[in-house]
This record gives C-alpha cells, structure tokens and sequence, in this order.
C-alpha cells in the first residue's frame, strides 16, 4: 500500500513538472480511429508537426476503428476535440449539413490545395466550400493470384469478356473465379460500383448514388446482367465469411481474383504472397470507349465546430496537406498521397500501379457507401447480397430499392 | 417535527425505503418509455433538428418489408425458445440423483450460461462456419454438400436460436434443480405407496410442486427471446441481406449503427417491441398479483 501511495505520488509530481515544462504550449486535441499501422505513421507525423511548432502540443486519441463511427457522434455535441477523422463524400454531409463540421475553405485557399488537392477537391466540396482535408487514399482494383493463373493455364484479361471466359477454366480447375465475403457486405459494393461504372460510366454512377436515377431504369438492369454472368463463378457462401477469410481463399489458391482495395496487400502478404505470386490488375472494360473511372476512398481530417484551437487546428491540416508530409505519410501509411506533388516508393508494384490507375482515371468516385447516403447504401448492399445468392429475385429488389430510393432523398 | 415523525412513522418509513428504487426506476425506465414513444413522431438524425412527423414513422413501419423479417423471426425465436423449458426440466430430474461426482456433472451442464453470450456466439459460428466448421465439415461427409447455415436465410435464425438455447437450457436446469431440492418427499412417499410412478409420478405429484420454478423459467425465457440481440449480432449482423434480423435488432440497425441514425423510426420500432413485451409482462404481473392476493 505504502509502494502504491509513493508511486502515486511520483506520479503526481512528474504530471506537474511535465505541466510547468509545457506551460508555454498551447494543446490541440485529435479523435482518430487508427488501426496500428496508421497509428505509427500518424505519431510521426504528429512528431515532425511538434518539432516545426513546437509551441503546439497534439494530443491523440485513438479510437477503436468501428467504434469510432458510433462515438464521433457523442464527441462532437458533447465534448469536440480539434481535429477529427472522417470520410469525404456523402459521407461527411450529415456532419456538414448539421453544422458539426468547419468550414475551411481558407486552409484551401491560403495554401493553394485547389490545385495540389486537385483530384480530391470535388469529393472534399460541399456547398461551393471545402470541408476537411484529405491525407490518403488508395486504389480499388482486381487483386489476382499470378500462380493461380499460371496452373489454370490463362492470360490476365483486358475486357470483361476475356475475364468470363477465364473463369469457365477456373471452374474446371476447380477454383473459385472470383472471391469475396460479403458477411460485412461492404466489399460486394465495390464489385458493383466496378460494374455500374464501367457499363453505364462514371456520371450514371453518380446520379444513381444520388438518387436522380431509377433503380428499375435498364441502364441498372444492364450492370446486373453483367454481374449475373459471374456469380455462377463467385464463392458459394461467401454471405458467411469475412473478406479476411475469401482473402485466405486467394492465398491458399482455391480463389483466382478479389475485387479490393489496397489495404488488403498486407493482408495476402501476411498470409504469405509475394510480389511475385500476387497480381494487380484495373477492373476490366465493359462497354467499349467509356471513359475510365476508379474507385479512391478517400481519409479525411477535420475540424469539428466546437473546436476550441481553431488557428492551430487550420496550422496542422496545411501540414497535413503538404506534398513533402504526404509523400513521408502515405510510405509509411503503404497508400498513396492526395497531393499531387508527393511522390510515391517506386518499388511497391501495388502502389506504383495504384498511383498510375488513379493519375490516368477520368474521375474518381469514393466508394458505394460514401457516395450515396447511409441508408441508401445499407439498403443497396443488403440488395447486392440477395441478388448475389438468388439472383432470380433481381426484379423485386430493384423494387423494393426503388421504393427506399423513394423513402430517402426527399 | 420530530413529533410529525413519531405519528407518521409507520406510513412513512417504507416509502423513504422505496424512494431510492423508485426514483432509478423513474429516471432509467419509465421516463425512457415516454421519452421513446414521443421520439417516435419524429424525423431526426441525433444531431440536426427534430422534425415533427405525426405517425409517418409507424406509415412506413406497416409498408416495411424488414419490419415483417423481424415480427417473423421474433416469433419463430418467442416458440422455439421455449423448448429449454421442457429440455432443461429434462436435464434437472437426469441429474437430481445421487452418484459419485454429481456435482461436477451439474456444474459442467451449467457451465454454458456462464459463459458470455459473445463467446457463445462465436463459438457457434465457427461450429457453422463454411470450410472448415465441425457442422459443415459433417453434413458435407454426409450428404456431400456442406450446407453454410448462416449463409442461408432459410437456417440462419433457427441456426442462432440453437446457440441461444444452449446457455438458455443450463439456466432453466439451475432453476428446477433447486426446485427439485423443495419437493416434500412425504408427498413423493405417499404418492408411491399409492402406485404412482413415472410419467404419472412426474405429472400429478412432482410437476405441480414446480410450479413456481416454471413460472421463473418461463418468465426469463420469454423475455430472453425477446430481447435475443447479442446473438444475432455477433453470428449474423442480420444478414445474410437481413433475413435474421429481429426487431430489437432491427432497432439497433436504424437507430444506432453505421447505416443508421434514423431515431425516430427506431423509436418507432422500439414501440412495437415495448407493446409485444407488455402483453407477456402484463400477464406475468397478473398471475403473480392473483398468487399474492389468493394466500
């Protein structure tokens, strides 16, 4: 008892000096929801941005990755930090709309962002204002097994076409054509967003997402009969797992390819792929000539209303926003860097790939669940899934989207 | 004052007792009850403004495809939930006898309740899981084709109900074990020497002494299978597309996940699910005023 008491002691007295030493120090405070390797990557930087300011004291907390979604909504009427993560897209609109979020439009302006952000300026704007400020995003595309195709005795296909017909050989070998686990749902939405874009084109996407489209129009009817021509070929029961598992399926070789995104490489590498046995390859062409669109979910900082160190918190996203930090970020991060003046490690094939998919798109879109409003896109992924295992049903799920559609954007 | 006090005494002490509790029941659940019955005339978001919408929400609730999954599977799970009563009746007399080492015998068979229903959960699902779980490994040696239960929406909830009832039968054996120590065995005596034996015994001599025991069992499990959230949670998240969805569930989903934040259709849903319960707590509270008032 008497250890315990001194050592509270210590405790206390060190808590004061550290206090006196820092009194100088203005505090700025970030809610983050940072899985380990971000969250490293982040203390560096949060180490450099202290070292060139060193009158600003940042305090992180970190939060568990889904838990944050629940809790931002607690922490911004209740007790706001500075500096917040979140999402660009629809997904920032209801934090937008209620006022939650800052308008900074001038970090934008001050520092030139429109132009070195450029790519992500239009997913950031809301109202002719920006909101936050991007850090990372990372490609969506077809992940593959290169030994898996070597065995199967086929060539990486260019169009949709070539990848069907690949599939009627992986059957025969015995592997799944495609994997995914839809338990989650959110990874089938990739699939389908892949698939809307490149049949109907980027702008029919996003007036899907929208909700100016109908979901009984045959445009939409199109990109279904596209996915109708895999599902044969897809896992069976893959409502009943985890992408993490169809990702050992990929690595064990009982899978050919993965629609993905990139932070799924640590992953197959984990479970033991190389550079040489794991392929990247952009999602194939469907209807010819259409320009090519890819999917970039995009991370965002932001500062919530209730921010009590504004100028400080507007300091630390021009910092953020910097080509030389993104460039230092995003290595560390293993994604790739929203200023267009970073560079990326030449040496990684998945994000050299990745950044090359993404510099050479026509437009970007930021994925299903951030494009179209939340209950939009439970309702779609839920459609997705149904469709994938009875696809028999298409009509009444169209319907019955058509008819939340309805509900939704009013 | 103090002779205020020493009239009133009697009368007031035992609400002064009764204040503590009554005031946590005030403000935990009875103003909550209010609270979400009025929530759910509106439109809102948990952050933005509140818009008044009369009855809109229970409009869509009648139209609402979802809503009719969860009333099903409610159902499906309020029957079959059920069964631990007469399972766990089952377990409690098979192990109300006296050999060497009962007692860990009892404490193996309870062991399931004290496990945490997130562990039960998880358990189950790896027991159903395609691939390589024990349950899909056997009926794919069986019939050849292993059969992913929790990727069909025609097993999912009885799939989940199944790991419900495991932890759901212990408990229900604890309860009529300890009922099965009261029985007065001059009654058992008297009923043997009049021939009675069996099923017969079970029925007419040992059933009726259960009675209060059956009653708690029923009492838990009703409400148990009412409020079957963590499991359906943990094993499913609803799915696959919705269809083990159950509406305490299904009002999680639109009031508080990640899709969500509709608070007033939840609200609306939480409505429903606090009318459902009440015909069962009404009837609970009945029996139990008729029991008192009749001694």
């Amino acid at each position: 008892m008497t250890h315990l008491k001194t050592g509270a002691l210590a405790f206390a007295a060190a808590l004061l000096m550290s206090g006196s030493a820092f009194a100088q120090t203005r505090a700025l405070s970030y809610n983050a929801d940072f899985d380990p390797t971000p969250l490293a990557a982040f203390q560096a930087l949060i180490a450099d941005f202290e070292a060139e300011n060193p009158d600003i004291k940042v305090t992180l907390n970190n939060f568990d990755h889904e838990g944050y979604k629940t809790a931002i909504r607690n922490f911004l009427t209740a007790d706001s930090p500075d500096l917040a993560n979140w999402y660009a897209g629809n997904r920032m609109a209801p934090f937008v709309n209620s006022g939650q979020f800052l308008d900074v439009s001038d970090v934008w302006t001050d520092n030139g962002l429109g132009d070195q952000l450029a790519s992500a300026k239009a997913s950031m704007t809301i109202d002719g204002k920006q909101w936050g400020v991007p850090y990372t995003y990372y490609q969506w595309g077809i992940y593959y097994n290169k030994d898996v195709y070597k065995a199967a005795g086929v060539e990486v296909p260019t169009t949709w076409d070539g990848f069907i017909e690949n599939c009627a050989k992986f059957q025969a070998a015995g592997i799944d054509c495609l994997t995914t686990g839809s338990k989650a749902l959110w990874p089938i939405a990739g699939i389908f967003d892949y698939l809307n874009m490149r049949t109907n084109g980027y702008e029919f996407h996003m007036d899907l997402t929208a909700g100016k489209v109908a979901w009984t129009d045959d445009k939409v009817k199109a990109t279904f009969a596209e996915w109708a021509k895999v599902v044969p070929y897809t896992t069976e029961n893959h409502a009943a797992i985890d992408w993490q598992d169809a990702a050992a399926l990929l690595v064990q070789g009982k899978a050919a390819n993965y629609v993905m995104g990139n932070f799924a490489v640590a992953t197959f590498k984990e479970g033991g792929m190389t550079n040489d046995s794991l392929g990247f390859m952009v999602f194939p062409e469907i209807t010819a000539g259409l320009p090519r669109a890819e999917e970039a979910p995009t991370d965002t900082i932001h500062i919530p209303a209730g921010a009590k160190n504004v100028d400080d918190a507007k300091k630390f996203l021009a910092f953020v926003a910097r080509a030389d930090v993104q460039t230092k970020l995003n290595a560390a991060l293993g994604q790739l860097p929203t200023n267009k003046g970073a560079t990326v490690d030449a040496a990684d094939p998945f994000i050299s790939a990745g950044f090359e998919s993404l510099s050479g798109a026509y437009a970007l879109a930021q994925f299903f669940d951030r494009d179209a409003p939340a209950e939009m896109a439970k309702a779609g992924m839920e459609g997705f899934q149904e469709f994938m295992v009875k696809p028999d049903r298409l009509d009444a799920i169209l319907e019955r989207l058509e008819k939340a559609r309805g509900n939704i954007y009013k | 004052m103090s002779s205020y006090w020493k009239r009133n005494q009697l009368r007031i002490a035992p609400w002064l007792f009764l204040a503590p509790g009554a005031a946590m029941f005030l403000v935990y659940v009875i103003i909550p009850i209010f609270q979400s019955l009025s929530i759910s005339f509106y439109d809102w978001d948990g952050l933005g403004e509140a818009v008044y919408i009369g009855t809109e929400n229970y409009v869509e609730l009648i139209d609402d495809d979802a809503f009719y999954t969860s009333l099903k599977n409610n159902v499906i799970w309020l029957l079959l939930y059920l069964l631990a009563v007469p399972l766990g009746l089952f377990l409690a007399i098979f192990l109300n006898q006296t050999v060497r080492g009962i007692r860990i015998y009892k404490s193996l068979f309870f062991f399931p309740f004290v496990v945490s229903q997130v562990v039960v959960g998880l358990m189950f699902s790896w027991f159903y899981a395609p691939n390589f779980g024990l349950l899909y490994k056997l009926i794919e040696l069986v019939t050849g084709n292993g059969i992913a239960i929790l990727a069909e929406e025609d097993y999912v909830t009885y799939g989940i109900i199944v790991a419900g009832l495991w932890p759901q039968i212990a408990y229900v054996m604890i309860l009529y074990i300890t009922g099965l120590n009261n029985i007065a065995p001059d009654q058992v005596e008297a009923a043997r020497l009049d021939g009675a034996k069996g099923l017969k015994m079970l029925w007419y001599v040992i059933l009726p002494q259960l009675r209060p025991a059956t009653f708690i069992a029923v009492v838990v499990t009703v409400i148990g299978a009412l409020r079957s959230f963590d499991l359906v949670s943990i094993m499913t998240d609803g799915g696959p597309y919705g269809s083990s969805r159950v509406l305490s569930f299904y009002m999680y989903e639109q009031a508080l996940s990640e899709y969500g934040f509709r608070m007033g259709y939840g609200a609306a849903i939480a409505v429903v699910l606090f009318a459902i319960m009440m015909v069962f707590i009404s009837g609970f509270i009945w029996k139990m005023w008729r029991d008192e008032t009749e001694r």
